[in-house]
């Protein structure tokens, strides 16, 4: 509910509001806002954690990172079977950075657009990964270093032969072609469409969970506990708060699932780059 | 729902982020921890060495100790043989001893025999000078008749 409207508004009203953009300038400001953000928190904490790194005995916070880079360490070398100094890092990047937009979709969902329209801002959406633009980017980057994984791999000429002679030979050349830019196109846009789905249809959820007490007449705090005596107002309330705290839990499994998917796809597409067929 | 330059200025975010992991974050990361990792290997390597220093060390001392038993046991034997060879030894000894201590003896107890044989041969040539005297009534000339009476007493 937004705090600083007094006035009802309609369901419409506010599941759009809910899912416009922040603009200025032509960007979506919030969406680079929580992703600079949330990188510069991630990059930030992580450099200090790496600066004080020992190779004695770890503590809590030192072990348990090391247990995730490990682990993620241990999937790209299980997959991508080359030497690279990118691969690694690109993955913990992607993992830990998705995961923390990801992230801000638990954040109750009214809470910061509700602090954001105090300080005037009129949209603000928390969830960079529920913009396009965001995954789109993401995947854009992969794409960009399959091909360039395929050319230092194979060269010009393998790579070549790979547009335009497999499967097929080459007497069946636009086929081959056409296939493979279908399988090279399909690639980036797999990448961003899914995640951008999951986190868009989560945040949706968040949205109509919210919108139980708003069609029971609360729209505003004060009102909510005005009402909190009429028994639909409670009923409702008990209501959300049920199904927030589940959808909540469920939606944690997503959103780390969907940080280790792009991250793993991303090796594996980088991996299949690299390698002969 | 658009696509515009949002996505440009992600992706530099993207790229900034990305290499700031690479040239920052993942060196110690993975320094560190490929360190420990050597760390661990070397003291487990350095136990199981230990271990198979240990028991090195425990069949050497076995060894030792079955060689030091065999040397105890032939030095005892030797010496048990050496002490039967004494015994041997003192008892020909003792033997020889008492067999020469047995012929001294009888050395002299011959010496004694003969001795009393010469004196019986006197005694009795005496008595039986005596005797002839006493049987003849009469003085005989002991010097006259002294070869015949030695050549009895010899005869005796």
């Amino acid at each position: 509910m937004d705090e600083g409207q007094a006035a009802p508004k309609s369901a419409t009203d506010y599941i759009s509001h809910h899912l416009t953009n922040l603009s200025a300038g032509g960007v979506h400001v919030d969406s680079i806002f929580w992703g600079a953000l949330l990188a510069v928190l991630f990059a930030g904490g992580l450099y200090l954690i790496a600066r004080r790194m020992t190779s004695g005995v770890p503590g809590p916070l030192q072990n348990f990172i090391e247990l995730v880079i490990e682990w993620l360490d241990t999937q790209v070398r299980d997959t991508f079977h080359g030497a690279s100094k990118l691969v690694a890092p690109l993955a913990v990047s992607i993992f830990f950075w998705v995961f923390l937009m990801n992230f801000m979709d638990l954040v109750p969902v009214d809470l910061l657009p509700a602090a954001g329209e105090a300080a005037g801002l009129p949209h603000l959406r928390v969830v960079p990964t529920a913009d396009l633009n965001t995954t789109f980017a993401m995947a854009l980057a992969v794409f960009f270093l399959i091909f360039f994984y395929s050319f230092q791999a194979k060269g010009v000429k393998g790579v070549a032969a790979e547009f335009f002679i497999q499967p097929f030979g080459k007497w069946m050349l636009p086929i081959n072609f056409i296939f493979k830019i279908v399988e090279e196109v399909a690639k980036p846009l797999s990448l961003a469409l899914r995640l951008f789905g999951n986190m868009y249809a989560g945040e949706l959820v968040f949205v109509l969970i919210a919108l139980f007490t708003l069609s029971a007449g609360a729209h505003t705090l004060g009102a909510t506990l005005a009402h909190l005596g009429h028994p639909t107002t409670l009923l409702w309330l008990i209501v959300q708060v049920v199904l927030g705290l589940g959808w909540s839990i469920f939606h944690l499994l997503i959103i780390s699932l969907q940080a280790f998917i792009f991250m793993m796809l991303t090796v594996v597409y980088l991996s299949l780059a690299q390698e002969h067929h | 729902m658009s696509i515009d330059l949002t996505l440009v200025v992600q992706l530099i975010v993207f790229v900034l982020l990305v290499w700031f992991t690479m040239a920052f974050i993942w060196p110690p990361l993975r320094q560190a921890m490929d360190a420990r990792e050597k760390k661990i290997a070397d003291g487990l390597a350095a136990a199981e060495r230990g271990q198979r220093d240990l028991a090195e060390a425990k069949t050497e001392a076995e060894k030792i100790i079955k060689a030091a038993r065999e040397q105890a046991r032939s030095i005892t034997d030797q010496a048990d043989a050496r002490a039967g060879e004494i015994v041997e030894t003192a008892k020909s000894e003792g033997e020889a001893e008492r067999r020469r201590q047995i012929e001294g003896a009888r050395s002299e107890i011959d010496v004694e025999i003969n001795r009393a044989r010469d004196e019986l041969r006197g005694q009795v040539a005496a008595i039986a000078v005596a005797g002839a005297e006493r049987i003849l009534a009469r003085e005989i000339d002991a010097n006259a008749h002294r070869a015949l009476l030695d050549q009895l007493a010899s005869e005796l």
